[in-house]
């Protein structure tokens, strides 16, 4: 799940100043399953910029609350915004990144409003009542070698050949002692299979070229010029 | 096959001599006065005297400057410490050849502490290398004449890799599986964190013999109360043995700050003298960073030779 937090309302208030009228769009895939940027959550977005306009006489707001099923699909999001999205000056969105860039590549025109900040790829982890990064991204997954845990991202240098000497009884020394070394639990997992051979291992270099950004995936050129 | 031998360091190694290593560290400072004094302070006494990078990810003073300066200075070897923390490997290698041309013979591979525990937390940590991956390169460059990416490198460096070790992790298992997965790629000495048990010592250099590596043993004296006490509060893992914390606090009250110091010489000097008696370590790295006039009386007092 792409892992979203609400940015500060002072932030919100002050990017939609301007606006007579804001079209206040959630999202039904991760940002509301995490209870953060959903339709409920839209809506009391909605209500909460109408007070403040009212609180600080700053004269009425027109507003919808509302939200589409997977902001970051075009298509899904065209049908369930359009024609609507006309009506009003702003939009404002409580998805994640990918969710705030789709409206902006669909209306251009319009003033995009982000409500939210995209965190990480990641889960919840419901007994320390906390959402856990769990993956990078990375493009050249490793999760076989290291007995699905990610070094790359749950180690805090994201090191191939780990642990480091920041370790001890299995804590990383990043934030603190309480986070988990990774390369202690790869470590631990690898021997109840009896796999230390992948743990001893030698990994070489990464070719970062495959993580860094901006990726894309699909139809090369060249395949478009054959056809 | 023997291996070409470059600097004293490993010539002492190789001829199975115990051997005694220091540490310098140059701080935010554009003088390089304290580093030589240092230096000087070591000189005859230690092969050789690390210069750290950055130690605790504190933005110092580079290196590479320092260690060169050590050698055509003072005529100490360095053993340049290169954490892969700061720079990506194209400035790695880089430096290493920079490394090359100015004399320099030993290089320790380290990872490096994390960002987010130094001066500058803010900073974007690289970690494009870890230390292992350090190694193979440093082993590509001086074995092969070539760089990671097998590009030819005129007049090739000759260096002698060492790596980092934790005698006191726990768990240990992994941190001997690491050292093994190095060896493996080249690594030729090993120089540990401080330990301050005999035992511990004692049982890494056991745990670790299988891998016929030269391992120096890190001693690392007190310079004062505060600094055992911070050790003993804040650095996870590290055992100071009940005995040692109270000769060294019966010291203070009898004597104050110059008796402490002159009960390190005791404690340290029959550590070292321990290390020699009761393990097959191959040396000790002495780590006395600010008070370098002390190694040469520990090791004086431990009677070796």
């Amino acid at each position: 799940m792409i892992i979203v937090q609400q940015k500060p309302l002072n932030e919100i208030f002050d990017m939609t100043r301007n606006f007579k009228s804001l079209l206040i769009v959630g999202c039904d895939g991760c940002a509301s399953v995490i209870q953060v940027g959903g339709e409920r959550q839209a809506e009391i977005l909605k209500t909460l910029l109408e007070m403040n306009r009212k609180l600080k006489g700053e004269g009425e707001l027109k507003a919808k609350a509302m939200s589409t099923l997977r902001q970051c699909d075009r298509q899904l999001t065209a049908s369930s915004l359009h024609p609507l999205v006309e009506d009003y000056d702003a939009v404002v969105s409580l998805a994640c990144g990918v969710g705030v860039q789709t409206l902006a590549d669909l209306y251009p025109v319009k003033v995009i409003v982000p409500a939210v900040d995209t965190e990480f790829i990641g889960m919840h982890d419901t007994k320390a009542e906390k959402f856990l990064e769990m993956c990078r991204a990375c493009g050249d997954c490793l999760l076989f070698e290291t007995s699905g845990v990610c070094p790359l991202t749950r180690c805090a240098k994201s090191l191939l050949n780990g642990p480091c000497g920041g370790q001890a009884k299995g804590k990383c020394e990043v934030g603190g002692w309480k986070r988990d070394c990774a390369w202690v639990l790869i470590y631990n997992r690898l021997k109840e299979k009896g796999h230390l051979d992948l743990f001893t291992k030698f990994r070489g270099e990464r070719d970062f070229r495959v993580s860094e950004p901006p990726r894309e995936l699909g139809r090369t050129e060249e395949k478009e010029g054959t056809q | 096959m023997t291996k070409p031998i470059y600097s004293d360091l490993m010539k002492q190694l190789s001829e199975g001599k115990f051997v005694f290593t220091g540490e310098l560290e140059p701080v935010k400072t554009t003088n390089l006065h304290e580093v030589l004094e240092g230096a000087k302070a070591l000189k005859g006494h230690v092969v050789a005297a690390n210069v750290t990078d950055n130690p605790t990810a504190f933005a110092y003073m580079n290196a590479l400057i320092p260690s060169y300066m050590i050698q055509k200075e003072v005529g100490l070897e360095a053993i340049y410490q290169m954490t892969t923390r700061d720079r990506n490997r194209i400035a790695l290698i880089s430096d290493l050849l920079a490394a090359a041309a100015v004399g320099i013979k030993n290089v320790l591979a380290l990872t490096g502490d994390h960002t987010t525990v130094g001066d500058h937390p803010q900073a974007k940590p690289v970690f494009d290398l870890d230390s292992a991956t350090l190694v193979r390169l440093i082993r590509k460059m001086v074995d092969e004449g070539i760089d990671l990416n097998n590009n030819k490198i005129e007049d090739p460096p000759k260096f002698h890799v060492g790596i980092g070790a934790n005698p006191n992790a726990d768990p240990l298992e992994p941190e001997i599986l690491k050292i093994e997965r190095k060896v493996k790629i080249g690594a030729e000495f090993v120089q540990t964190q401080c330990v301050y048990d005999i035992e511990r010592a004692k049982r890494f250099v056991e745990v670790t013999s299988y891998l016929n590596i030269p391992v120096l043993i890190g001693i690392a004296p007190f310079k004062s109360i505060a600094m055992m006490e911070w050790m003993v509060k804040y650095v996870p893992g590290i055992f100071v043995p009940d005995e040692i914390q109270q000769r060294l606090r019966k010291a203070k009250e009898k004597g104050g700050k110059e008796a402490v110091l002159q009960e390190n010489i005791e404690i340290f000097g029959a550590l070292v003298r321990e290390v020699r008696k009761t393990t097959k370590a191959d040396g000790v790295h002495l780590m006395a960073v600010g008070f370098e006039w002390i190694v040469p009386k520990v090791i004086e007092k431990s009677g070796i030779k």
